[in-house]
């Protein structure tokens, strides 16, 4: 696989355990109001999201508590149920229980208690009060009933445990399901007296597909549980594996036929059979003797007594091997992961104290130069080294590729376009595009969410894609690029893209807009991140409850970030969220107009050119400059920024290329690349287009950033807009 | 940058009892701000102007490696741009958004004067009108040597928010500045 389960389970747990405290302070706040719809709607999607990422996981037992959880507030959400104190504590006490699950199951991956179990059940029986009948009746299915047992007698085996056979498919992997999360699961519903793993099928080690399942299992185990709950362990692979479910005392014939219809020699299963205690020595002998028998009249497996006898002794190996491989995992799990966390304006603080004492040095070093003192002067240069290597650490401790948040998507999108019937392939672009630890953080949910309704509305069935001429596999993309002091994550899909009249009438119908309301394409696109809106017609377990996507635009708009829709009816949407990197270093080249300096990101720059003083009139008279044959178009940045004229012996043009969109930036000089912080500018800034940031330079000034995509967007704007403008332009 | 910076301790002081407040001059006319909300002054140095704000955004500045704008008061109460002379200073005070966050703005002022105790009881509330500023700039009227020294509101006045909007406006009106 390509990426470390074990890595990215440690980033469920945390932000479970951050959801969960989220959710404790919301539910406190709400017995104090009660009907603060903000706050249950919190609760909700706390739930919602522990839901989904422990699904991804595989944490079954996670997500079938929160499921009954999310199913009770949803029905708070929508009115149907009051809140209550009684509902709070109760859903108090299921934090609780959920914090325990998640320290059990993710954690330790153990087993639950008994106490806890009896706790759950306890949970369960609070919230079926509080749910609409057709669900308690589901309920009252999985409550663990009495066993039947069936009394021993004549015929009956003397094992009183349950006998379970798994066999599972080659594909169980591929389809992303782990068999030991089952045998996991089913240690919740009693205790596994005895497991025995088989290999036979594993081929050798050339012909060996590492993805391929070839494991069988024996299990003796010990449970009051009844034969549906044992079943619904396995339901969800169901497809993939045979299981077989023997009672305790089941009967002689019901083994045989068990031990006759697996794959293994008949021999080989008998002996584990006795070994793990399933039937005693006499039942496999009187079992065997009656298959023999049975095979005489057949003429097939005439001497199966003999083969008996020489593989007699390879089963306690096999049992061995079965538990070093099981110790070994779990000495895997135990060990510490190597991170501190620490708090981001922890961080902060010390890189502005280092940036400080960037701009500090360059002063001492400045002096001592002039000092004509060579050794304070070989000392200072010494100092200054190593500041600007401890800037370049420090720096880089805040920034990680986004390549690690966009391969556990992989793993999700495997998920959910099995569980969908869909295929689905994700391909990753820009997994080196460095960006704000924070940023990446924050920006780990909306895009899980974006990506499920790309899967879950967004690409159609593949009979559906074949019919509309498109290949039946789907492709959902996810692209990240640095752009000017900005990261730009892009999903896009191939879909069937949006329904612009079905959001609409979605939108009247949930009171969003008005009916006669008259909107462009844009603004209905946009209508989706409202809160409480949602088009899929049937609630599945993935999405449709419509939180998702007022998740996502918070999320975004909290981080100052965009997100902007695209689609073509048939041929797919693409999101694209821009968001600021906060404190990343971009490569800058430094132009100074008038007295200014101004930053031009050095990925948009591609090359100077020097104005010749005829280049310069010519140029300013058709605000255009012939470059090698092509126009290039100009902005004077002086005019741009409304500056003073500029008499000076000497005009620049920078070419930035944005876009598919060539510009000349025509500035007074240059002042050579370097490499700069981004400083935010704040808030009171924030409507202004073309700038993007700040950043202090050596001698302790401020120099901005420009944001060239936005400024040649502007003027384009502008001078499209009319006739009077295209005039005043020409008078220039 | 030690030797040009007043540093600024606030002794305890109660709600109900006097406070102590900055007093500072613009265009000839006395202002006071509390001395809570003041972090530092600045002598007044070459700040980075910034295009296409409004008038009475005048830069910004390097402060201690933040990125802080300032304010020309004279201009955010709508009258004529500040000159700068030997004596402008820049007050760095600690504004409080609309949405919890504090952000720090810089105030040009022509000069300060001095950090003085106000009783409480020599505050008048604001009048209706006739103070030549908007009234929910003033937070009150102080009576100091007989004279009258308008208290600033400054939240109300370094609103980001609202000087956000008047940005986003003047930005948006003119543009390309052609």
């Amino acid at each position: 696989m390509s990426f470390d389960l074990d890595q990215v389970i440690q980033v469920f747990i945390q932000e479970a355990r951050e959801l969960l405290q989220t959710m404790e302070a919301a539910l406190l706040h709400l017995e104090n109001e009660p009907t603060d719809s903000e706050t249950i709607d919190e609760v909700f999607r706390a739930a919602h999201t522990i839901k989904g990422s422990a699904g991804l996981f595989g944490l079954n037992e996670i997500v079938s508590f929160t499921h009954v959880m999310e199913d009770v507030l949803d029905h708070v959400r929508s009115g149907d149920t009051l809140i209550d104190k009684k509902l709070i504590a109760l859903l108090l006490e299921s934090g609780d229980h959920l914090n325990e699950l998640i320290t059990v199951f993710a954690v330790e991956k153990g087993q639950l208690g008994e106490a806890a179990v009896k706790r759950e059940q306890g949970l369960l029986n609070g919230f079926a009060l509080y749910r609409p009948i057709q669900h308690v009746s589901i309920l009252s299915n999985v409550e663990p009933t009495v066993p039947k047992v069936e009394l021993y007698n004549e015929g009956n085996v003397a094992s009183n445990l349950w006998h379970i056979s798994l066999r599972f498919g080659p594909e169980v992997f591929r389809n992303g399901m782990e068999p030991s999360s089952f045998i996991r699961f089913l240690s919740s519903l009693g205790k596994i007296v005895r497991i025995t793993t088989l290999f036979d099928t594993m081929p050798d080690a050339d012909l060996m597909d590492p993805e391929s399942c070839y494991l069988g299992f024996e299990i003796e185990f010990d449970s009051t549980a009844d034969k549906n709950s044992i079943a619904d362990v396995f339901r969800f692979v169901n497809e993939d594996c045979v299981v077989h479910i023997l009672p305790p005392h089941s009967k002689l014939t019901e083994y045989m036929e068990l031990i006759k219809s697996l794959p293994e020699s008949n021999t080989r299963l008998g002996e584990i059979l006795v070994e793990s205690g399933a039937l005693t020595p006499q039942e496999l002998e009187q079992s065997l003797e009656f298959q023999r028998n049975e095979a005489e009249v057949s003429g097939k497996n005439a001497l199966l007594g003999d083969i008996l006898v020489a593989q007699g002794s390879v089963e306690p190996e096999l049992v061995k091997a079965a538990l070093d491989k099981q110790t070994t995992i779990k000495d895997q799990k135990s060990k510490e992961n190597h991170f501190i966390r620490v708090q981001a304006d922890k961080l902060d603080s010390l890189i502005n104290l280092i940036g400080e004492l960037v701009i500090a040095g360059a002063g001492a070093s400045l002096i001592a130069r002039n000092s004509g003192n060579a050794s304070l002067h070989e000392a200072s240069s010494v100092v200054t080294d190593l500041v600007e290597e401890i800037r370049d650490s420090a720096l880089r401790l805040r920034m990680v590729p986004i390549g690690e948040t966009f391969n556990r998507f992989q793993r999700v999108v495997r998920d959910v376009s099995q569980e969908l019937g869909k295929e689905i392939e994700l391909v990753i672009a820009g997994a080196d595009t460095e960006v704000d630890k924070t940023v990446v953080e924050k920006i780990a949910d909306p895009l899980m969410h974006l990506l499920r309704n790309s899967m879950d509305h967004g690409i159609e069935s593949p009979a559906r894609r074949t019919a509309a001429g498109k290949p039946a596999k789907g492709t959902l993309k996810l692209n990240a690029y640095h752009d000017s002091g900005c990261i730009v994550i892009e999903i896009s899909d191939d879909g069937s893209g949006l329904n612009r009249d079905r959001i609409l009438s979605k939108a009247i119908e949930a009171g969003l807009v008005s009916a006669n309301a008259s909107l462009t394409d844009q603004e209905i696109y946009k209508l989706i991140f409202e809160p409480g809106f949602s088009t899929a017609e049937t609630v599945t377990n993935l999405s449709g409850r419509g939180v998702g996507m007022d998740v996502v635009k918070r999320n975004i708009t909290s981080l100052r970030g965009t997100i902007d829709l695209d689609s073509l009816p048939g041929l797919g949407t693409m999101v694209r969220i821009r968001l600021p990197l906060t404190l990343a270093i971009i490569d800058g080249f430094l132009v100074g107009v008038g007295q200014a300096s101004y930053v031009v990101p050095l990925d948009l720059v591609r090359e100077c050119v020097e104005l010749s003083d005829a280049q310069r009139n010519t140029a300013r008279e058709r605000n255009h400059l012939n470059l090698r044959g092509e126009v290039l178009p100009l902005v004077y940045l002086r005019n741009h920024f409304d500056m003073p004229d500029y008499t000076g012996r000497r005009e620049n043009v920078v070419v930035v290329r944005t876009a598919n969109q060539s510009a000349g930036l025509v500035v007074d000089e240059f002042q050579g690349e370097f490499q700069t912080v981004i400083k935010p500018l704040g808030k009171l800034f924030s409507g202004l287009r073309g700038i993007s940031g700040s950043t202090i330079l050596g001698n302790g000034e401020v120099a901005l950033i420009l944001d060239v995509p936005a400024m040649v967007h502007q003027i384009t704007q502008t001078e499209n807009r009319g006739p009077v403008r295209q005039s005043a332009a020409q008078l220039r | 940058m030690g030797d040009r910076s007043i540093a600024i301790r606030s002794t305890n002081t109660n709600e109900n009892e006097d406070a102590q407040y900055l007093t500072f001059s613009l265009s000839g006319e006395m202002f006071a701000i509390g001395i809570l909300a003041i972090k530092e002054i600045i002598e007044y140095s070459q700040m980075t102007s910034v295009p296409m704000m409004p008038s009475f955004v005048r830069g910004v500045i390097n402060v201690r490696g933040a990125v802080v704008p300032v304010i020309d008061l004279s201009a955010r109460f709508g009258r004529k741009v500040s000159d700068v002379t030997r004596r402008s200073c820049i007050v760095i005070i600690e504004a409080h958004g609309d949405d919890g966050n504090n952000q720090d703005v810089g105030v040009m002022v022509d000069a300060v004067s001095a950090v003085m105790e106000i009783p409480s009881s020599e505050i008048e509330p604001p009048p209706s009108f006739g103070a030549k500023i908007r009234v929910d700039f003033i937070s009150g009227m102080a009576k100091v040597n007989g004279n009258f020294v308008i208290v600033l509101d400054v939240n109300r006045v370094l609103s980001v928010d609202e000087m956000a909007l008047l940005s986003d406006v003047s930005a948006n009106e003119n543009p390309t500045a052609l």
